[in-house]
């Protein structure tokens, strides 16, 4: 008889970029030039739309909408290790996601306005709809990873989620169900360290969320999730692992929610001003910037033609959206099953008959 | 024409989709070696393989839910829940996802997932192994119920809902699982899902029923000029056909396992009253079990309808 350690766990940290835009180049990934200035107008470009739907949602033409500002890096270099044709099961934070892989902006307007049409996926991309009920949508990442493996299939599943997904039951039979099954999943959690007014340590008393992989018998990481260099490293083996048959892979980006959760929250009411000025002074897109500044890759003319070429296009997005204006009430009727019932037959005609 | 129980004709049924279509999955707790533990899916891991009959985790949400994504992309899944009792861990899968991806997502994808799973009281089970609950579901737009009463009425719904686009819940009946034996065709036939079945023809009643009350009902009903509707499915569910035997007979009864408040029978007399209020010459009645929490074993024989209150029901319908 004896009592011996059976097994031992570590949990490894990635750091890669440091706050003040220096590279370690020993653990950089293999990204080119254009390859650092597309995720960087990828950030660019969420953070604009972000400002945007905060104004519209001021002026009243916008509804509630979750603000992404301060994960730009985590969102748009995890999807950019995406491949097209790897299928992403966003929750209702991750518009720099969406971004990213080109989900067309008016769309997002039309959803954020109260318009289910901005959730049909076009044909040509691989996004599910967003989920809203917190991590409920883990269990269908894995599904649809089991799916593709059945179909043998070169894909992956990605699926997002916040620090406070990690607490509920969905989260750990969707790990569990994954471990098993060796799915071909990658877990991203965007800890933000808030879930509305609850902090990181009334989720969960681990030290990392990253460990919670290893009891269910795959690898978990942790990474700084403002640095784009190491989400995308993390992001791009887990990724290349799945798609090879070598199962699931859990990161955790740390970084930090700077707004408030939507736009009806008052995150002052629960949390001290200098922790948000103190991650407002880690922002991603800033550290991002001076690397490329330091490399050569930014000019202010490429700047300013950003910012420009964003408004625009953002000017445009939302143009279309009014242009196209609110969905026929019809649409409501539409889709519940494939075929409608007898009785929404009659509830259709009646709503008709007595003028909508 | 194959004489068979319900368990064995549910097992033809998915044996022989399966066959048909190399997309159709099953998957659950003890479905794969131990054939599930009524043996519904007994043999169809030798046949299938893991790769299609799948013994998962114990883990309702990740079965639902994996089912979910497994239907989104390309598969028809036949998911087992082990009792209807546990299926709740599950509800917030069917209630937010399962109902709702069609329409959440204009289309773009759909949901063309099985939950079977045994409902029902008169098994002597342990607790939460008897509920009917079906109410809770059929109340879930997006989502079809639907009950078979028999083995012939089994095989050919399950074969329905798997070759169904959208998401359906198949309850089993497990006090039915082999108390009745009955000719079943051998090959795969459907029963459409939103379709009633005359049990009986009549003139003086209408008695309608579903799922584990059918039989009951039957034997009740001896005697009596009435119509036995067999429900089949709960939603959609076939308001012409109750409507039509309605309007006919100018009363009902309506016969189910569940609680009385907010079950199934309310809705078919609510519908009743609004559209055949002209033509009833007594007022609809329900037969139902008590408004409580269901008791273990020794108690269940009192708690669940039995044929003598139908009887009552009846005459006392009867009496108007």
């Amino acid at each position: 008889m004896a009592e011996k350690t059976i097994a031992t766990f570590e949990v490894r940290r990635l750091e890669i970029l440091d706050e003040e835009g220096n590279a370690d180049k020993a653990l950089m990934p293999s990204l080119t030039g254009d390859d650092i200035r597309g995720i960087y107008e990828k950030m660019l470009l969420s953070r604009a739309f972000d400002e945007r739907a905060l104004r519209l949602q001021r002026e009243g033409r916008l509804g509630t909408y979750a603000s992404i500002r301060g994960q730009e890096a985590a969102q748009a270099a995890s999807a950019f290790a995406a491949e097209k044709s790897d299928w992403i099961f966003p929750s209702f934070r991750e518009t720099g996601v969406q971004i990213t892989v080109g989900y067309p902006i008016f769309m997002l307007f039309q959803y954020w306005s109260g318009d289910e049409r901005g959730m049909k996926c076009p044909d040509d991309l691989s996004v599910f709809p967003i989920c809203i009920s917190v991590s409920t949508h883990l269990p269908h990442a894995v599904g649809a990873a089991i799916a593709m493996k059945l179909k043998k299939q070169k894909k992956a599943a990605i699926v997002y989620f916040g620090d406070g997904a990690t607490s509920k039951g969905d989260f750990h039979e969707a790990f569990n169900m994954a471990g098993v099954f060796k799915a071909p999943v990658v877990f991203i959690c965007q800890n933000n360290q808030w879930a509305i007014s609850v902090p990181l340590s009334r989720q969960t008393a681990a030290r990392t969320l990253a460990q919670k992989a290893l009891a269910y018998g795959f690898p978990g990481i942790q990474v700084d999730g403002n640095d784009v260099f190491a989400v995308y490293r993390a992001a791009s083996e887990a990724l290349h692992k799945a798609r090879d048959g070598e199962g699931p892979s859990f990161i955790e980006c740390q970084t930090y929610r700077i707004s408030d959760h939507t736009t009806a929250d008052d995150s002052s009411r629960y949390r001290p001003a200098r922790e948000v000025e103190y991650w407002r002074a880690k922002d991603p897109i800033k550290r991002l910037k001076t690397y490329m500044e330091k490399e050569g890759l930014l000019t202010e003319d490429y700047q300013r033609q950003l910012e420009e070429k964003n408004e625009s296009a953002l000017d445009e997005a939302f143009r279309k959206m009014e242009e196209i204006g609110p969905p026929p009430p019809s649409e409501m009727f539409a889709r519940t099953f494939k075929e409608p019932t007898r009785r929404e037959d009659i509830e259709m005609r009646s709503f008709v008959d007595g003028g909508g | 024409m194959a004489v068979v129980n319900m368990v064995q004709a549910l097992n033809m049924a998915l044996r022989q989709e399966m066959e048909k279509d190399p997309s159709v999955l099953v998957l659950g707790e003890d479905v794969g070696v131990n054939g599930g533990v009524f043996r519904v899916t007994e043999g169809l891991l030798e046949r299938f393989g893991g790769e299609r009959v799948m013994d998962t985790p114990l883990s309702e949400c990740g079965i639902v839910g994996a089912a979910i994504g497994m239907a989104a992309f390309g598969f028809l899944p036949v998911a087992e829940i082990q009792f209807m009792g546990f299926i709740y861990g599950a509800f917030d899968q069917l209630a937010s996802h399962a109902s709702r991806l069609r329409a959440r997502s204009r289309g773009r994808f759909s949901c063309p997932l099985v939950i079977r799973t045994p409902y029902g009281a008169g098994i002597k089970a342990i607790e939460l192994h008897s509920e009917s609950t079906e109410a809770l579901f059929a109340h879930i737009p997006g989502l079809k119920v639907v009950v078979p009463s028999g083995p012939a009425s089994a095989k050919g719904l399950l074969t329905s809902a798997i070759r169904d686009p959208d998401p359906v819940l198949f309850l089993e009946p497990a006090r039915l699982y082999r108390m009745i034996k009955e000719e079943v065709p051998e090959g795969p036939y459907t029963i459409p899902i939103g379709r009633a079945r005359m049990a009986r023809k009549g003139r003086g009643l209408t008695i309608i029923s579903w799922g584990s009350m059918l039989q009951k009902t039957m034997k009740a009903a001896e005697g009596f000029d009435a119509d036995v509707i067999d429900l089949q499915s709960l939603s959609p569910w076939d308001e012409e056909a109750v409507m039509a035997s309605v309007k006919k007979t100018g009363r009902a009864v309506i016969v189910q396992e569940a609680p009385r408040t907010c079950g199934f029978a309310s809705e078919i007399a609510a519908c009743l009253a609004e559209e055949a209020i002209a033509y009833l010459r007594a007022p609809v009645m329900r037969v139902a079990a008590y408004d409580v929490v269901m008791p273990l074993a020794r108690l269940e024989d009192f708690y669940m309808p039995g044929i003598g209150t139908i009887r009552k029901t009846i005459e006392e319908a009867l009496k108007y």
